[in-house]
Order: structure tokens, then C-alpha cells, then sequence
């Protein structure tokens, strides 16, 4: 059942429940010169957000706190600072089992902090947001960007997105609440950025009307009881099934789990419908793709222009969602290539691995280059890396052996 | 929620299983003056238990789901423990997430239901071991106090992690020799109560749930006071009868030793004074009623 009963009417800022569709895709856009952390703030005044819990940690702290504006000026139900990020994620749990739309941020620490909250999220079929503004989580402390914590949290449960651009962020923040909160998703969603290369750098944004936002969230649309009282509160189970060691409690474990995954797996049709696609390309009859996610994505656009006046043609690949993983949409657009080339932001590769578990012939994988602890990935060494798979002798790097 | 959200489809009242249809003719919801006294002629929000046999925490939940003012609009919030093995069996919406995390479920579980329901009651109580409240989750037991969020934060204090298998806790006993305190303890049993008032509760009380009419009394007292003023603290001691080698009838003795005076669950309450203003209210208010009532038999 849509809300359609909202729709057209109005909220206390006077602000217009629209068909979300309409929102999205018909509206007039604004172009706006933002940082990615006003842009969160922008998306957020436009999500009908009941409940936002903040803390801070660099470099989501700025986003955060601008969310606070917000509630001050009364676009949001309720705001406050929690302890921590591992209270911060179960006072979002709390007031998720109790009906609200719910927002948070984190990075890092952060991340790993709350980190047992996450399954817990899915598991309860918590359609939270957090977004996640990556940064190290190394000792020794690290504020600057890297991707690491995306490997946690693409086990969790969850969806995972990963933004490329201030643009995408915008977008995917109120797109992110429609797909989680389908009913046969209503799964937590980690929307994550780069920190700092999306956070703190200003971009033009087209921004949808700010008299409009979108309907209400529908807790009654759950596939699992709204903690509220307002639906009959019988037993939920007969025996605990903690408590028991038998086949009936394994059984019901495993396909709890099985199903928080299928939960994902269907939210593909919507996200596809959402994001068109689960991943974007470009010409991907190349001999060589670079094929990475976030920022990395940005590089390797750079990468192909320079390497483009040399006379090598390279295509890309940029996978938007992590979580549920495009398996066969990798498979699909990187059947002709020779040379797939993964540029990240963390030392362990983890998407390098995960486009090699998904393709045939996982050889041509290049799993590189690799930055980390907040280096830049100038572009040079993406077109390093792809003259030393193909052979070529470099001129610009050669110095370096 | 009312009674009639519960009510059965007539067309398919004989498949509904029968404590469903004894929840819905026979449970106090609704129930004005609902108490410890309901217990053995009406529906119990309790349905079974799979703890020991004479727990006293089965007599603790028993008394506490009797004597919840307000079961219809209360959702409760529970943690890992041996708590955690009786909360699907009741009739009362109910959270379990995690170890430790109540009092951070509840924060926000409350502040949702008073943006959906600007207009309504909804109390919000949690239900929690002591190593939940005190050594785990004692971060957010304070902080949710020092916040004053409006909720009711209970212990069941059985001085150890019985569902782990008896290792010490920081409402264990000095001295007391467990798993994990192979010499005994060497600190003294944390005293919450006072840390309790001193972070901002209206209300604390610490007890034994030896005699269900203080059960029920105290327990909505905290639930009106969290509802309208800030947050309230029972800490019930529910002896783990397993782990301190009694028997199965003697949780009750056990309970009773305890609460003596000068014994560590003699019966303290403290109120502050704006909860003490609204339970003389309530009371003045009770007495009026009463002397209506009374003016109209007459
Ligand atoms: C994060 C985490 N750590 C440890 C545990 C294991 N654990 C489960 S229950 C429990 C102790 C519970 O003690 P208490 O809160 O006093 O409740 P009781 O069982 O005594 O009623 C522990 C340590 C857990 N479930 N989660
Ligand atoms: S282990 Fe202890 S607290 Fe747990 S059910 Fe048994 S007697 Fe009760
Ligand atoms: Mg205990």
C-alpha cells in the first residue's frame, strides 16, 4: 500500500509530500555550490526524518551537526548526541522498533565501534541509514580517507552503496530511504562516501525543490511487528530459541539469516529501478576496465583521459552497489576485457577480491594500484599500473623502477 | 492500544491458538486498578517461563507485568540474560537487540513513540540482568539518566551473570568466591542505588520482590514518575537459586534474609521532590475518588 493518503499535503515547515518519483525524477532541479556535508544536510531536509542521533567523528562531525540545524529549525522529529557509536547505533535500533525513520553518521572508529549494532540492524530488519564517510582505522590514529571499514561492513547484512560524488549522495540519501523501507527489503542501509574527498570538497549539486519531501515512513509496512503497541502483542515464540540445542533452532537461525540476505537480493529490482543499475559503464568493449567503486571511480576517469592521448583505450566500470553485489552485471561487462585494473583506497584490496571470486579467468584481475592511510591516488599511477599490466614502457614513472 | 486492536475475527476465533483467546477475554489491558491481585484469576501477560524451576525472577516478572499500569501503551526493553529466555512469552511488545545496550534502545525507542504519538502515553520500561545494567551497559545506564529520558530502568539483581554460568559481577558480594573471582571478589558490591540518584532519577528504590504488593506499588510509581517527570530505578533482588546452591523453594527465604533491616536489600526508596508533588497529587486524587464513589452508594 503506498501513502498515497499524504501525498499533496503538507508538514509543519510547510514543505509538500511528494510521490517520491516525482521528486526525484520530474522535478525541477537547483544547481548548488555545496560541500558534500551541506549536501547531506540538503537531502536530509528533504527525507521527512523522524529521528536523528549524532556523534562526532571526523569527517562526518560537520554533517552531523548540521543535521542539528535542522532539527533547530524543525524539519526533524528528534535530535540528540549519544554517548558513543555503539549507543548512538542501538539508540537508532531503539527508535527504529518503535516506528521512526532514522538517520546517523559515522567513519571509522566509529564504524568499528558500533560495529555490533550493524547485524543486529538487519536482523531486527531495521531500514536505518547511516552514512559512512570513510576514513582509517588503523593505529596509529589516522583522520584521512580510506576504505577499509566498507570490507566490515559489506558482512553485516546490510546495504551497501557506495557514492562516487556529491551528486550521488545527494541523490542516493533519499533514494536509499525508498529502497530500504520496501517491504520486502526493510534492510539498514550504509551509504558510504570517501571522507574528506566528498566531505569536505564543494561541487555542484542539482538539488530538488525545497518545498517538497518525501512521504512519511509507513512502520506498519514492516515485515516484522512495529514495536509500538498498536498491533497485538502475542508471543513472538513459544521457546527461546537461544535456548535450544536442536535441529527446529539451527533451522530457524539459518533461514533468518538466509533470509536477510534474500532481503538484499530483492532489493536489486528497486535499486536498479532507483539508481539505473546497480552499476554504470563505459565503454566496455576496451581491452583493459578499470572497474572500482567511490572516488577511485574519479580517478580512474582521469586516468583514461591521459592514457586516451597516448592512444590507449581503456573502459570503466563503476559499481554503485556493494551490497547486494552486481555479480552478474561485473560478469556481464567485463567478459571481453584482457586487463581489469582495481584501484582502491585501502591496503587489503578487498574489492580486487570480490571481482575475483565473481568473474572467470579471476588472472585477469590487477589488483591495484592501492593507496592508503589518506594518500592521494594521483591518476598517473592508475595509468602506471595499466602500462605495466599491458606491457608498455612508461616515460612518466620510470624513475620510480 | 486498545482492546479492541486484539479482538479475534468471530470467523476465526476457534483456529486462534487458546492463550490468544484467553489473552484477549481474560487479560486485565485496560484495567484501571489492574495489580498483583489479578494474578490467578485473570489472563497473565506471562505465558510459561523456561527459567529454573522457583526462580525468583519468574516471581518477579509475574508480579511486575500485573502491576504495570498502563500494559495496553507499554513496550518493554530487555537484554541478554536469563531475562532474555522469558521475554517472547510475553504479552507486551518487547524489545531484545543486544548485551548491555537497554537503557540506548530505550532512549531512542522513547523519543520515537513521543514523535508518532505527540498525544499519547507510551511508557517505555526496561528489564535488565545486573550485568547488563551495571558492568556492560553501565555507560548507557547512566548516561540515559543523566539525559533524563523518561523511562523506568528495572534490575534483576541475582548478584552474578547466572546465564553465562555464575561468574562475578559488580553487584556481586565482596568475597564472594565465583567463576571469574577465584579468590573472591575484591571490591565491593557497586552501590547503583546512590549512583542512581546522584546521575538524576526521581525515583530509586532497592528491594526484594519477596512481597508482590511492594512489588506492584513500586513499580508504578516508577512507571507514572519516568512518564511524566524523568527517568526511575528499581533494583530487585531476584536471587539466582542455581548459582547459590539453594533449592528450588528457597528463593523465597533467600528474599526474605535479604531485605532485613541492615541487610543489603533492606527496603530504601528515594524520591525527589517534584515526583513526591505528583504522587501526592495522584494519591489526593485517588482519595476524592474514592470519597465520590462512597458519597454515591450512600
Ligand atoms: C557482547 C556480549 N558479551 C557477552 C555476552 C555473553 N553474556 C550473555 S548473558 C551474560 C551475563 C548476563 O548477566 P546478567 O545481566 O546479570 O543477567 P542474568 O543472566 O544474571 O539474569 C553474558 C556475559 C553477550 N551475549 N554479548
Ligand atoms: S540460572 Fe539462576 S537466574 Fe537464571 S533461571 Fe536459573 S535460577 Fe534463575
Ligand atoms: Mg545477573
Amino acid at each position: 500500500m503506498e501513502p498515497t493518503s499524504v501525498i499533496g499535503t503538507k508538514n509543519k515547515k510547510n514543505q509538500v509530500f511528494t510521490d517520491p518519483r516525482i521528486m526525484m525524477r520530474e522535478a525541477p532541479r537547483t544547481p548548488s555550490f555545496y560541500t558534500g556535508s551541506e549536501v547531506i544536510k540538503e537531502a536530509i531536509r528533504r527525507a521527512s526524518i523522524d529521528v536523528m542521533i549524532a556523534y562526532p567523528i571526523t569527517p562526518q562531525s560537520e554533517a552531523a551537526a548540521l543535521i542539528g540545524e535542522l532539527f533547530a529549525e524543525g524539519y526533524i522529529g528528534d535530535y540528540f548526541r549519544g554517548e558513543s557509536e555503539f549507543a548512538v547505533m542501538s539508540q537508532c535500533a531503539g527508535a527504529a522498533f518503535g516506528g521512526a525513520r532514522v538517520f546517523t553518521t559515522t567513519a571509522g572508529p566509529g564504524t568499528m565501534r558500533a560495529m555490533e549494532n550493524f547485524p543486529m540492524w538487519a536482523g531486527a530488519r531495521l531500514p536505518i541509514q547511516c552514512i559512512v564517510t570513510c576514513r582509517g582505522i588503523n593505529s596509529p590514529l589516522s583522520i584521512q580517507p580510506d576504505t577499509i571499514e566498507i570490507s566490515y561492513l559489506m558482512q553485516t547484512g546490510m546495504l551497501v552503496w557506495h557514492a562516487e560524488t556529491a551528486q550521488d549522495f545527494y541523490d542516493w540519501i533519499l533514494m536509499g530511504y525508498m529502497v530500504s523501507e520496501e517491504p520486502d527489503v526493510h534492510l539498514p542501509l550504509a551509504l558510504c562516501c570517501d571522507g574528506f574527498f566528498v566531505t569536505h570538497t564543494k561541487d555542484v549539486v542539482d538539488l530538488t525543490p525545497t518545498d517538497m519531501c518525501l512521504p512519511p515512513y509507513d512502520p506498519y509496512r514492516s515485515p516484522v511487528p512495529c514495536m509500538d503497541m498498536e498491533c497485538p502483542p502475542v508471543r513472538m515464540m513459544r521457546d527461546p530459541f537461544i535456548m535450544k540445542s536442536n535441529y527446529i533452532s539451527y533451522a530457524t537461525h539459518a533461514s533468518w539469516q538466509q533470509e536477510i540476505w534474500a532481503a538484499a537480493e530483492r532489493s536489486r529490482k528497486h535499486t536498479i529501478a532507483w539508481l539505473n543499475g546497480l552499476i554504470e559503464t563505459e565503454d566496455i568493449d576496451a581491452d583493459v576496465l578499470i572497474v572500482t567503486s567511490g572516488t577511485a571511480v574519479s580517478q580512474g576517469r582521469e586516468a583514461i583521459r591521459l592514457l586516451a592521448d597516448e592512444g590507449i583505450r581503456v573502459g570503466l566500470v563503476k559499481i554503485k552497489t556493494l551490497r547486494p553485489w552486481p555479480e552478474e552485471e561485473i560478469k556481464e561487462a567485463t567478459k571481453h576485457a584482457t586487463h581489469i585494473i582495481v584501484p582502491e583506497f585501502n591496503v587489503i584490496g578487498w574489492m580486487a577480491k570480490e571481482i575475483k571470486a565473481t568473474i572467470p579467468r579471476s588472472e585477469r584481475v590487477v589488483a591495484g594500484p592501492r593507496v592508503c592511510g589518506g594518500m592521494t591516488m594521483p591518476p598517473e599511477i592508475i595509468v602506471e599500473e595499466i602500462k605495466r599490466a599491458l606491457g608498455v614502457r612508461s616515460t612518466t614513472l620510470a624513475a620510480r623502477g | 492500544m486498545s482492546k479492541e486492536r486484539i479482538t479475534i475475527s468471530p470467523d476465526l476465533y476457534d483456529i486462534m491458538p487458546s492463550d490468544y483467546q484467553d489473552l484477549v477475554s481474560k487479560a486485565t489491558y485496560g484495567k484501571e486498578d489492574r495489580g498483583w491481585k489479578d494474578i490467578g484469576t485473570s489472563k497473565e501477560l506471562i505465558e510459561q517461563h523456561s527459567l529454573c524451576a522457583g526462580c525468583p525472577e519468574s516471581m518477579a516478572f509475574r508480579y511486575i507485568l500485573a502491576s504495570l499500569p498502563n500494559p495496553e501503551d507499554t513496550v518493554m526493553v530487555g537484554s541478554t540474560g536469563c531475562t532474555s529466555l522469558v521475554f517472547p512469552m510475553v504479552a507486551v511488545h518487547n524489545i531484545h537487540s543486544l548485551f548491555g545496550n537497554q537503557n540506548a534502545i530505550a532512549s531512542g525507542l522513547k523519543r520515537a513513540l513521543s514523535v508518532r504519538f505527540p498525544d499519547r502515553i507510551k511508557d517505555v520500561v526496561v528489564l535488565a540482568g545486573d550485568g547488563a545494567t551495571v558492568d556492560i551497559g553501565l555507560d548507557m545506564t547512566l548516561q540515559a539518566w543523566f539525559r533524563q529520558e523518561k523511562f523506568t530502568t528495572i534490575c534483576f539483581d541475582n548478584e552474578l551473570y547466572a546465564n553465562t554460568g555464575g561468574q562475578e559481577s559488580g553487584l556481586m558480594q565482596k568475597g564472594f568466591v565465583a567463576k571469574m573471582a577465584p579468590v573472591g571478589k575484591l571490591f565491593d558490591k557497586v552501590r547503583l542505588p546512590e549512583i542512581a540518584r546522584e546521575s538524576g532519577c526521581h525515583y530509586v528504590v532497592n528491594c526484594t520482590v519477596s512481597k508482590p504488593s511492594l512489588v506492584e506499588k513500586v513499580v508504578r510509581n516508577a512507571v507514572l514518575i519516568a512518564r511524566e517527570i524523568g527517568p526511575t530505578y528499581l533494583q530487585l533482588y531476584t536471587p539466582c537459586i542455581l548459582e547459590i546452591g539453594k533449592n528450588s523453594m528457597e528463593g523465597l527465604q533467600e528474599m526474605r534474609d535479604s531485605e532485613k533491616p541492615a541487610e543489603r536489600f533492606a527496603f530504601k526508596e528515594y524520591i525527589s521532590e517534584p515526583a513526591r508533588q505528583l504522587l501526592a497529587e495522584r494519591d489526593a486524587k485517588a482519595k476524592e475518588k474514592k470519597a465520590a464513589a462512597k458519597q454515591l452508594v450512600s
